[in-house]
């Protein structure tokens, strides 16, 4: 199993971007789901703050490409986060099988999604 | 009559059976009794082929860890009235071979202790013998490693990582402690060296983040923390290596 060697070699990488991304799931995301979640259905933010239009004009200023990095970090790296500790979940669970390939299903998963990620919002939203 | 409490321990000897039983003792409670002190009462009045390690009845030898309730712990530090009237049971420390009632196996720890070379390196290896240097340290390089060098290689932390019981080519939370002792003391030149062994396969990258060791280390040596900086030393130095080139 050449490829699966390789992805475990790579793991100060996954190590690195799990720690990036738990950083950002930590102190950045918490703010999110409370504007998104609380804040605007209770009304005591204004919901056209972040309605569609109004973002949708935030992206395509002279600064949407600073709204499109964020908006990618925290959305990409989260990502690396939760495959890392999946995949060390799934291996503290002794699940054999599932084990050997999971690298490749967490990881894999991981890149194509921030690679959709990255197509939706610089190619797409353009 | 005078308050007794019920220890529960194992028994097994290889050379009568194959198997692991267990043997309850009723001994004499004290409010002042470690547990170590139970087990020297049993092995001096109930029944003197109860085996097991002990040595130093304060904490520092680290020869006295077993499985107290299920929980790895140094039995000389561990008094029975934090259980008492319940009953305790004492198991050997779990995840090493059993060599005898409650004496495990760590040859497995020791082989891999000599591996992470806790010892001062210098790169110039006359250094090593010459004893008219002097090496002057200040307190704050010596607070940066002070913590983990409390270590008494009690290997309780072995007995609760579930990594280690999962893959027990894991080199474990002690052996990196004291790696991570060395590389940061200002004398120390052997970082490099113990690198190929602590960034190994089965090095801290094995490490899930459990937390277990930091939770039973009797010397508050916090081995979870300690692996967790390892891991940034060594991605640190795999992204440096990576851009020059150097795989």
């Amino acid at each position: 199993m050449g490829l699966l060697k390789k992805i475990n070699a790579l793991e100060p990488l996954w190590w690195s971007l799990f720690g990036l991304g738990g950083m950002i799931a930590a102190f950045i995301l918490p703010v999110h789901l409370f504007l998104h979640g609380i804040a605007i259905p209770m009304g005591w933010v204004s919901p056209d703050l972040l309605s569609y239009e109004r973002m949708m004009s935030v992206l395509s200023s002279p600064y949407g490409i600073i709204v499109k990095l964020f908006l990618f970090s925290i959305i990409s790296f989260p990502l690396f986060h939760a495959a890392h500790r999946i995949r060390l979940t799934i291996e503290d669970l002794r699940i054999g099988w599932l084990n050997t390939i999971m690298p490749l299903i967490s990881y894999g998963g991981a890149i194509v999604l921030s690679v959709i990620t990255i197509v939706v919002l610089f190619y797409k939203l353009s | 009559m005078a308050e007794e409490i019920k220890i529960t321990v194992t028994r097994y000897n290889p050379d009568k059976e194959a198997e692991l039983k267990t043997q309850t003792f009723t001994i004499p409670y004290h409010n002042d009794w470690s547990i170590l002190d139970g087990l020297n009462y049993i092995k001096a009045e109930l029944d003197g082929t109860l085996t097991y390690r002990w040595s130093c009845r304060m904490a520092v030898c680290g020869s006295c860890g077993m499985m107290v309730n299920g929980t790895p712990r140094l039995t000389c530090s561990t008094y029975l009235n934090e259980f008492y009237p319940g009953e305790i049971t004492i198991e050997p420390l779990a995840n090493f071979p059993i060599i005898r009632d409650l004496v495990v196996d760590l040859t497995d720890f020791m082989d891999k202790l000599k591996e992470v070379k806790p010892w001062i390196i210098r790169k110039n290896k006359s250094d090593e013998n010459d004893t008219s240097k002097e090496y002057i340290q200040t307190t704050a390089q010596m607070d940066k490693y002070y913590q983990q060098t409390l270590c008494i290689n009690c290997t309780l932390c072995y007995a609760a990582c579930p990594v280690y019981g999962l893959h027990p080519d894991f080199i474990g939370p002690a052996v990196i402690a004291l790696g991570y002792r060395y590389n940061n003391d200002s004398r120390d030149q052997g970082k490099d060296e113990r690198r190929k062994f602590l960034a190994s396969e089965d090095g801290v990258w094995k490490c899930t983040v459990v937390g277990d060791c930091t939770e039973v280390c009797p010397k508050h040596v916090d081995p979870s923390a300690v692996i967790q900086r390892t891991k940034v030393d060594n991605a640190t130095n795999w992204f440096f290596s990576f851009l020059k080139g150097k795989k």
